[in-house]
């Protein structure tokens, strides 16, 4: 790789070890894909706090939270300080629980506690506990062509198709070691021909609710994997919850981190733009039949009607979203069989509190939940065999993550499903 | 020609992350999810839908189109290593960022942009050495 002055010096070590195995980790990385150059972020979304008892375990053998640090942030057996202060503006995502309801999460104290010291290592060195999948929603929005370094696939397809910014799917140890030196390989879609459509989608059906929009993601994850698909044909203008479905499904599906919708988003005013003038691969049509399959094939792990439990909030929820869970739950009960979590950012619970639609989802008998999902935490009420969810990328992750059926709807039927114990 | 000669393949391709190791190979024509896809604990995919649900790559050369998902997907190959269920390589025709770094994370060889499809040469159970610093694949078929 062809490495700046700069770069060279905190490779070695002009900025303490702790730099110099960060910008060891990214040149291994950036030679892996093969990369030229790195390019500047001062954008990350990543992980640094520590919620497994495998973690904790391993901070009790090997030194503490340093040890954590330098191994799985940085890919580092050599333990080496902790960073006293990120270096790029760093928003935190989920985390495998949330610490606010220890007993429906099933971990214990000192499980929290362990959480709680890597939170406040997190905050020391400046990170931002948005704790969310959709940083987009609280407070960090990236510009149209913004380098940035995220971690979380879903937030990854959304910035980079709907906003316009440039950013790869990062990982753990990537987003960690561009947090402390604003760097990040130059490869992929911080480039302008990666980001060029390579696959088209022709809608001949109207796509409209947010379970619509899921489907189609589903299917065109299904198809492109991790290629660019663009698709044109829209009936309507999708606003944001139907975009983070969209995008969340088909990188659960495939790979996609990068589409156009034609008219929509940012690089595609015309089909011309998102080509680029190239040829597209392999033109396919969206109708009834393909919606239907989609469907079919996402609930295929459903069999028993009986509803344990709803989980709504894959990715997080928007206020809008909250609101419309409260007006379709409000003067109604969760069955004495079943459970409501909702999950959300704190930032927007903290809001829906002050709307009062809090206080209507709990007399209702459900809960909102913050800082993760049930995906993540493998968290679901205790008992729970059959669940049901508004989300595509829940109901692909769950049934093999927990090994529970899945019911995949709108948000209306979910709702229906918690305060009935059944799928209708 | 001895038998083992002729039972021997040899292809090419560029180093993704260096150093030298063998196993049997573990082939499959799906892509590979990370977090949700796998489980550190046994190396296992568990995946629905997956052609190798239930099947574990630990210590084998793992042949795959490339990864798809979540951008868990280093961390969970970060944790194959530390729980020793790591595959014993990597080869792989898609290159991605999720591929590259749970890769380099997992400290095995690595090895993608060969001069013949790895994933029609290479069948399970055959016996393949990854020389990644020398850019060399060599396949020993199965019961030869």
């Amino acid at each position: 790789m062809r490495l700046t002055d700069e770069e060279k010096a905190m490779r070695d070590g002009r900025d303490g070890p702790t730099i110099a195995k960060a910008m060891d980790l990214l040149i291994r990385y950036g030679e892996a894909l093969d990369a030229e150059d790195f390019v500047e972020t001062r954008n990350v979304c990543g992980t640094v706090t520590a919620s497994t008892p495998f973690m904790r375990d391993f901070a009790a053998a090997k030194g503490g939270m340093d040890a954590v640090f330098s191994e799985f942030n940085l890919d580092s057996a050599e333990v080496v300080p902790l960073p006293r202060s990120v270096r790029a503006f760093t928003s935190h995502l989920q985390l495998g629980f949330d610490p606010h309801h220890p007993q429906e999460m099933g971990v214990n104290e000192q499980i929290v506690e362990f959480y709680k010291k890597s939170e406040a290592m997190a905050v020391g060195m400046g990170v931002q506990m948005m704790n969310t999948c959709t940083p987009y929603q609280v407070g960090n929005v990236p510009t149209r062509g913004e380098h940035c370094a995220w971690m979380e696939s879903s937030a990854v397809v959304y910035i980079n198709s709907v906003l316009g910014a440039r950013t790869n799917a990062e990982g753990r140890e990537s987003a960690s070691a561009a947090m402390l030196t604003c760097r990040i390989p130059n490869w992929g879609y911080h480039l302008d021909g990666p980001r060029l459509a390579t696959h088209g989608v022709v809608l001949d059906i109207a796509v409209d609710t947010v379970e619509d929009w899921g489907l189609l993601g589903y299917w065109i994850g299904d198809w492109v994997q991790d290629r660019v698909p663009v698709v044109w044909g829209l009936s309507s203008v999708p606003n944001l919850p139907r975009l983070k479905h969209f995008g969340a499904a088909a990188s659960s599906s495939g790979g996609v981190e990068m589409y156009h919708l034609v008219g929509v988003t940012p690089e595609a005013s015309t089909e011309a733009q998102a080509t680029g003038g190239r040829m597209l691969k392999e033109i396919r049509r969206y109708g009834a039949r393909e919606r239907a399959a989609t469907f079919e094939k996402i609930n295929a792990n459903g069999s028993d009607r009986q509803v344990d439990y709803v989980m709504l909030g894959c990715p997080h929820y928007t206020i809008e979203q909250i609101w419309e869970a409260a007006q379709l739950l409000q003067g109604r009960h969760v069955h004495e069989n079943c459970a409501l979590w909702i999950w959300t950012p704190m930032a927007i619970k903290t809001l829906a509190d002050r709307n009062g639609y809090t206080k209507i989802i709990e007399d209702a008998g459900g809960k909102i939940m913050t800082d993760s999902c049930s995906a993540m935490s493998r968290a679901v009420p205790p008992g729970t065999k059959v669940v049901a969810l508004d989300s595509a990328k829940q109901a692909h992750y769950l049934p093999a993550i927990l090994g529970v059926q899945a019911w995949f709807g709108t948000t209306s039927q979910c709702i229906d499903a918690a305060c009935s114990g059944r799928w209708a | 020609m001895s038998r083992q000669d002729s039972s021997t393949i040899v292809i090419h391709g560029r180093k993704v992350v260096p150093g030298v190791a063998e196993g049997e190979a573990l082939v499959t024509n799906d892509r590979v999810s990370g977090w949700g896809g796998v489980d550190p604990r046994t190396g296992t995919i568990v995946e629905t839908r997956h052609e190798l649900r239930g099947q574990s790559f630990a210590g084998k050369v793992l042949v795959f189109p490339g990864a798809k998902g979540s951008s868990g997907w280093s961390a969970q190959f970060h944790m194959t290593r530390l729980m020793g269920t790591a595959p014993a390589a990597w080869l792989f025709n898609e290159m991605t960022t999720k591929i590259a770094l749970g890769a380099v994370v997992s400290h095995a060889p690595a090895m993608t942009d060969f001069d013949r499809d790895p994933l029609t040469l290479i069948h399970t159970g055959d016996w393949v050495r990854v020389d990644a610093d020398a850019g060399i694949v060599t396949i020993t078929r199965k019961g030869s």
